[in-house]
């Protein structure tokens, strides 16, 4: 285990677990005003690592839905995972044998995937496994608390903790797309298609409306602006 | 039914949709357009999820709107992930003591 590789992926996980931290004290909150103990919502947490899918599926338990159900719903919540799996597939590092893509793909959230798709060197599995244990403890931590003691955080903190993940966003967009003209094209059609869902398209869910802009900005970015050759130029 | 049984099934979903193709996606994809789409997609992703999510994630769109105005100028200028995560709920946290 690469020890410098997993601090670095454990410091990049800073944002995210902070990110977490607020979003998962929602969760929490929630989870237990649907009428499930602490426990239940915190090992949700621990063994899912979703937001999405999480409030979907506490939504089920509660209604007492079927299983079948669940399974459905949280197929299509979830299954952008598999598109951010095979993208990751393609820059892993050599080292990443196979006991270890079982182990990180537990880790395969949006905000994992995003900062270990913009890392310019081939992923490590210490590099993964530092940002997703750091991402965990935000996770976990926010859901416990939240399950616990919901009521006990001042609003104005709680709130403002809510822009945290979209501030990292920002950090991983702005710089590439200032530097490479294709990215910034790609990035604009993805929030203007984006915007479109928001305020016209209103009757797609919004983890479809967010799948779609995304998949059509990429691949209207693959068919204008293909890139030349091996890498990244 | 049992809640163990929900939240087992739950997260046997959830991982194995992230597991096989992580796993078992061993080929290196050739096709240039694939190549190229693939290349886009973490860009595209965050953008659609960030707009115009961020102007609503604080509850307040002017304190929202303050905090993206401050990591918009920080990232330009090539800051730590985590200094632009911050600045941005600083600034909102600050932006909510007038607004």
């Amino acid at each position: 285990m690469n020890k410098k590789d997993f601090a670095k992926g454990a410091y990049h996980g800073i944002p995210i677990a902070l990110g977490y931290l607020s979003v998962s004290f929602g969760f929490g909150i929630k989870a237990v005003q649907s009428g499930l103990s602490a426990l239940a919502a915190t090992l949700i947490s621990a063994f899912n690592l979703t937001s999405a899918g999480q409030a979907a599926g506490v939504e089920i338990i509660a209604a007492g839905g079927t299983l079948i159900e669940m399974i459905l719903v949280q197929l299509t919540i979830n299954i952008r995972y598999s598109l951010m799996a095979i993208t990751l597939s393609q820059r892993l590092d050599s080292g990443f044998t196979l006991p270890h893509r079982l182990l990180a793909s537990y880790g395969i959230t949006d905000e994992i995937f995003a900062v270990c798709a913009s890392q310019r060197k081939p992923l490590t599995p210490a590099y993964m496994y530092g940002m997703i244990l750091t991402a965990f403890l935000g996770w976990v931590t926010g859901t416990a608390l939240g399950a616990v003691a919901g009521e006990l955080l001042p609003l104005s903190v709680s709130s403002a903790m809510g822009i945290v993940l979209y501030g990292m966003f920002l950090a991983l967009i702005i710089p590439p797309a200032k530097k490479d003209r294709r990215i910034l094209l790609v990035v604009l059609i993805a929030a203007g298609l984006s915007l479109l869902f928001k305020y016209l398209l209103t009757a797609v869910s919004s983890g479809f409306a967010m799948m779609i802009s995304a998949i059509a900005a990429a691949a209207i970015g693959a068919a204008i602006a293909p890139l030349k050759k091996e890498g990244r130029q | 039914m049992s809640i163990a049984i929900y939240i087992t099934v739950m997260a046997g979903v959830t991982y194995l949709i992230r597991a096989v193709p992580f796993t078992f996606f061993n080929k290196k994809i050739k096709s240039p357009f694939i190549k190229s789409f693939l290349f886009y997609i973490p860009y595209a992703v965050l953008s659609a999820m960030t707009i115009p999510a961020i102007f609503y994630s604080t509850g307040n769109i002017i304190t929202a709107a303050i905090g993206t105005a401050a990591a918009v100028v920080l990232a330009y200028f090539d800051m730590p992930l985590i200094v632009v995560a911050l600045a941005a709920a600083c600034a909102a946290f600050a932006a909510g003591l007038f607004f």
